[in-house]
């Protein structure tokens, strides 16, 4: 019975000082999904940054599963973690893994989606509006302010189709001679964009330019224009590697980038100045560019 | 007399025809040679995908790992057209690798008792995870040597102005139509979906069959993979995502129980098609992507039911 008691006194001092260990220099990031270049390239940029700033950084997948968020949320939360940031696998279904951080006393950063409720001290992330808005005017620029759009959405409903979706539509409707010839989902998807895109080529004989919600979308539509040896010309949106290269190879014409890299690192200089009781702005915008050839 | 019986044995080919009318009276651009080579193209894919599916669901399974197992074989099969390998050492290491994996799943079916639901869904859960630690969670190119542009062919090229993943799809179809109605093999697929106790009384190796099933629907999945990444010259690691769901869709719409025994590789073209002919209707009319969920949902419930009800009153 002693020698028992020795034990549990024993691991619950080892278990205390590891704990303490953690505590201080350890910082979680929940990330939605790891199963997208986008996701895994702002979990590249957090981590450089916490090396470069001495933090321990522990990442979690959530799968794009908000039940899987929430479980991950309470693994880490007993880790006894310095700071959370957190990538919503969707706005508002993160709700109750904010709060349990906040019972917790865990202070919260979302990073690039958003969250609709719960105790947030800062959001970190690119203005999908304004990236659209930039799309919109370049393909105004390229037609001359005259032609027929096709618009390639993401999933329905997800903030990003509808943020960048109005930010595009809000540019094109400036000018009257465009019009938008098909507006149809492809959910983020390559293969969905071949398909669809090939559709659209179907039933539309003129088309002078296609604006996809992402760049999977955009090669994936690039495929079915090469296919179908028509001259159109795509403009993606997040600047993957991929997008990258098909811009500088000359099948895509621009790709507005998302700096994901950008919005992990300055994620995690703004849990550093929280840590270190500094203000910090409700919301940091993480500046997008247009990458063209 | 006549008329009626030939309805009611092809009751999905005549949805099919419906639909196509419905939707060439809809949109002008539907009926066209390039329109429909486009939807054989797309088809083609779920079409080798739900033909694999047909040989499981007709012994009473279910094969789920067929999506992760489409992603796996494209990631492997990119990275190997990626590194200059021998277009057939690829193709051939993607098929045999589809088929054990498939065969894997036959045997924990098999020798472990488990259902087939659950084993596939444990298959389905760790391929996928075996497809991110391989990709890294990002895509993969098929590269620039010359092998890569006759991978392409694979996907996106033609014979005599038949897409070749079209041919493909035919071939197989021919292939399975044969083994299922020709072949002692086809004849225990369906004795087991039948009654496996006394398929198993009249002497056929269960297990081998139920493994068999199993492989011929990964190699078949791994070869919807092929056809899939030579389309894109890229493996995604999301590919296949859902896709067992638009298989098993289409084995159902094409009038095969679930309940095995009972089904034909017929009905299963016809079943892709109808997907296929909906997902370009729908394309091609520029239906908001909200409806376009239900429309989609409520033409599988139509489908099925009006099949259902034609089986009770045969």
């Amino acid at each position: 019975m002693k020698k028992l008691l020795r034990l549990a006194v024993a691991t619950a001092v080892l278990v205390g000082s590891t704990t303490s260990a953690l505590a201080n220099d350890t910082l979680a990031l929940v990330v939605s999904t790891l199963n997208n270049p986008f996701f895994v390239t702002l979990k590249e940029g957090a981590e450089a940054k916490a090396g470069e700033l001495g933090y321990k950084l522990l990442v979690l997948d959530s799968q794009n599963d908000p039940a899987k968020e929430l479980a991950n949320v309470e693994d880490v939360l007993n880790k006894k973690i310095a700071l959370m940031m957190i990538n919503p696998t969707d706005s508002d279904a993160v709700r109750s893994a904010i709060r349990a951080a906040n019972r917790k006393k865990v202070p919260v950063v979302t990073l690039d989606r958003g969250a609709n409720s719960g105790k947030v001290v800062s959001h970190v992330a690119s203005d999908n509006v304004q990236g659209g808005m930039m799309a919109g005017d370049l393909v105004k620029k390229m037609l001359n302010g005259k032609g027929k759009v096709v618009e390639l959405q993401g999933v329905p409903g997800a903030s990003a189709t509808r943020d960048r979706g109005e930010g595009f539509n809000k540019s094109i409707k400036e000018a009257t001679g465009i019009t938008v010839v098909a507006s149809q989902t492809a959910d983020f998807d390559r293969t969905k964009g071949l398909n669809v895109m090939e559709n659209i080529l179907q039933a539309q004989p003129e088309i002078d330019a296609v604006f996809a919600q992402n760049d999977e979308m955009a090669l994936g539509a690039i495929k079915a224009i090469q296919a179908a040896k028509r001259d159109i010309i795509v403009v993606g949106f997040d600047g993957t590697d991929d997008a990258v290269a098909a811009v500088k190879k000359g099948s895509m014409l621009a790709t507005v980038a998302q700096q994901a890299g950008r919005i992990g690192s300055i994620g995690v200089e703004t849990a550093d100045m929280i840590l270190k009781g500094k203000t910090v702005p409700k919301y940091t915008p993480v500046p997008l560019q247009v990458i063209t050839k | 007399m006549k008329i009626k019986e030939f309805a009611l044995e092809n009751i999905p080919l005549i949805g099919l025809v419906i639909l196509m009318i419905l939707v060439s009276l809809a949109s002008p651009s539907f009926l066209s040679v390039d329109n429909f080579l486009n939807i054989l193209r797309q088809t083609s894919i779920n079409a080798i995908i739900a033909m694999g599916m047909t040989f499981v669901i007709l012994t009473a399974g279910i094969d789920l790992s067929v999506g992760s197992i489409l992603a796996f074989a494209g990631a492997v099969c990119a990275s190997m057209i990626g590194a200059d390998t021998p277009l057939l050492v690829a193709l051939f290491t993607t098929l045999a690798i589809g088929a054990a994996l498939g065969a894997a799943s036959g045997s924990i079916v098999s020798f472990f008792g488990v259902q087939p639901f659950i084993a596939t869904l444990v298959g389905m859960t760790m391929i996928r995870g075996a497809v991110l630690v391989y990709t890294d969670g990002r895509p993969i190119s098929t590269g620039d040597f010359e092998v890569a542009n006759a991978f392409y062919e694979l996907g996106g090229g033609y014979v005599a102005g038949i897409p070749i993943p079209v041919i493909i799809a035919g071939v197989v179809f021919l292939v399975c139509w044969y083994v299922l109605n020709h072949t002692r093999m086809g004849r225990h697929v369906y004795a087991i979906g039948g009654n496996e106790q006394v398929a198993k009384l009249a002497g056929v190796n269960v297990s081998a069959v139920k493994i068999t099933v199993f492989a011929i629907s990964g190699a078949l999945a791994a070869l919807a993979g092929i056809i899939l990444t030579a389309r894109l010259e890229s493996a995604q690691p999301t590919a296949g995502l859902a896709y067992e769901l638009d298989a098993i869709a289409a084995v159902v719409l094409g009038g095969t129980s679930l309940m095995g025994g009972r089904g034909r590789i017929t009905g299963t073209l016809i079943g892709a098609l109808i997907i296929g002919v909906l997902n370009n209707a729908l394309n091609i009319m520029d239906v908001s992507s909200y409806f376009q969920m239900i429309a989609k949902g409520g033409v599988i419930l139509l489908a099925v039911v009006l099949d259902r009800r034609g089986k009770t009153t045969e």
